[in-house]
């Protein structure tokens, strides 16, 4: 039963007449798949486009003279290295270096959104303001009346340029461009959390229909629930946030080190710490894996065993459309954080053998 | 909206019994309700031809995209006979619960227990239909 506090996207009617399964998810109530299910919505995206509603994620704008600066304070990747018009993903970390959360910064001329998960909205928020001191910068929570679809899959450049002036064609990977996406004001950026190719649309919340109506149809995209969002995004080895990267893991241990920029001449949160791994090493690794036992599913919460010892618990796991078999991530300790090593999880009372591989599990179709 | 065939019996735990031609053969499978609400069915585990099963022993497991659940024998009885076409094809419960997606057949034990199981109106007000 969905509580009477959730929250709703613009787009709740529609999802409710298009069959679709609602649950709560980061305290808003939204579609897990519709009508046509999970499987049928990850082949959608995987070989023609589909069409998500993200609206729940959280927006954070800060502008002002020193906003720039604050970013770098405040995220460990480096914001400085962006031009106008470049999106970054980079993570807001405790003192611990752990994640208090992964995101996506926007560079714009006149401001920077970062972009954060739903169900850390009200933490992140709160972490953004104590850390303003003396910055000159005006920061502003936008989550609740901005507006997010993602069309993802090989077939979404085809379904917007119609539908658009923009060039949609000349926006490289990780980066947006601003304009109108069928009459509607919106920016364009060429992300996603799928491993294919694809587009975020950021519009006002009071514009999201129309952008849908626009966008999702027969011979147009299929409606994508969270669902399918998660099995394509663990395929892709993208780590979720409270699954996979929490607030007692790094960033080098959850294999994301490409997104610390330790030498980056900011002390931000967290840096200390990460310098401090950098130089002993991580302890434990994040991996992927599959499980080799025939029909058994290795589902989040399931102990991970090394020699009968337990070493962490499944973060993530399932049987995935595209792989069609059984696989997750965990953390392994780093002597076993490699292609082949073998251990065991425990399936409902039952020790099945799982083996550690390479990630991601399907190859990134991502526009380079 | 979920069908809920009025000639067939239910469990409270959402499968159901067709009795079928054989006197005390019956086939199980779980309810269209059931498929709907675990989603994508990626795999089912069944037991062996000859194992028997009182009423509500655990026969076997259903692995769905979101979920895991157990299947519960509505009614004591042997297996007979297994849907071995859902090894290969495990989305046959989604698609036609009632007919391909068929589980097990047993042979019963007890033709009283019957009683024990929902028709298809106490069914559908069990799931709040």
């Amino acid at each position: 039963m969905v509580a009477a506090t959730m929250k709703r996207t613009p787009l709740h009617a529609i999802h409710a007449r298009l069959g679709a399964k609602l649950v709560p998810f980061g305290g808003y109530e939204m579609p897990v798949s519709y009508a046509a299910g999970i499987t049928a919505e990850h082949r959608a995206v995987r070989e023609a486009v589909g069409v998500f509603d993200v609206s729940h994620m959280g927006e954070f704008e800060v502008t002002g003279p020193d906003r720039n600066a604050f970013v770098q304070r405040i995220t460990c990747n480096d914001v400085g290295a962006l031009r106008p018009g470049q999106a970054q993903y980079t993570a807001l970390l405790t003192e611990r270096g752990t994640f208090l959360d992964d995101c996506v910064v926007y560079r714009f001329d006149d401001r920077v959104m970062i972009v954060v998960n739903a169900a850390n909205i009200a933490k992140d928020w709160e972490h953004v303001v104590a850390h303003k001191r003396g910055a000159n910068v005006r920061l502003k929570n936008v989550s609740d009346e901005t507006g997010l679809l993602a069309v993802q899959g090989p077939g979404a450049e085809a379904l917007i340029a119609p539908l658009t002036s923009l060039g949609v064609a000349m926006i490289p990977y990780y980066q947006f461009a601003p304009g109108k996406v069928a009459e509607v004001e919106c920016f364009l950026s060429r992300t996603g959390y799928t491993g294919e190719d694809g587009f975020e649309l950021y519009c006002r919340g009071a514009d999201l229909e129309r952008l849908w109506d626009a966008l999702v149809g027969p011979g147009r995209g299929a409606p994508c629930g969270l669902g399918a969002r998660d099995t394509l995004r663990l395929e892709a080895g993208y780590p979720l946030y409270g699954s996979d990267i929490d607030d007692t893991v790094t960033p080098f241990e959850a294999g994301l080190g490409w997104i610390v920029k330790l030498e980056k001449g900011a002390d931000f949160v967290g840096l200390a710490a990460l310098k401090r791994q950098r130089l002993e090493g991580v302890e434990r690794r994040l991996v992927g894996f599959r499980v080799r036992e025939p029909k058994s599913v290795a589902r989040p919460g399931y102990g991970v065993y090394l020699d009968g010892r337990q070493v962490d618990v499944v973060r993530s796991g399932t049987v995935t459309p595209t792989v069609n078999s059984a696989i997750g991530m965990t953390y392994v300790p780093r002597s076993l954080a490699h292609t082949g090593a073998s251990f065991e999880i425990d399936v409902r009372g039952k020790r099945v053998a799982a083996e550690v591989v390479k990630l991601p599990f399907v190859p990134h179709r991502t526009r380079r | 909206m979920a069908r809920i065939p009025d000639d067939l019996l239910y469990s409270e735990e959402h499968e159901y019994v067709r009795r079928s031609d054989a006197e005390n053969v019956v086939v199980v499978g779980i309810t269209d309700y059931a498929q709907g609400e675990l989603g994508d069915v990626v795999y089912v585990d069944l037991p062996k031809v000859g194992t028997a099963y009182g009423r509500m022993d655990v026969f076997g497991t259903i692995e769905a995209v979101k979920a895991v659940s157990e299947l519960f024998a509505p009614i004591s009885g042997a297996v007979i006979e297994v849907n071995t076409a859902l090894d290969k094809d495990p989305a046959l419960v989604n698609r036609d619960p009632y007919g391909e997606g068929w589980m097990i057949k047993l042979r019963i034990k007890n033709p009283g227990e019957f009683d024990q199981l929902l028709g298809s109106e106490e069914y559908e007000k069990h799931i709040g239909a």
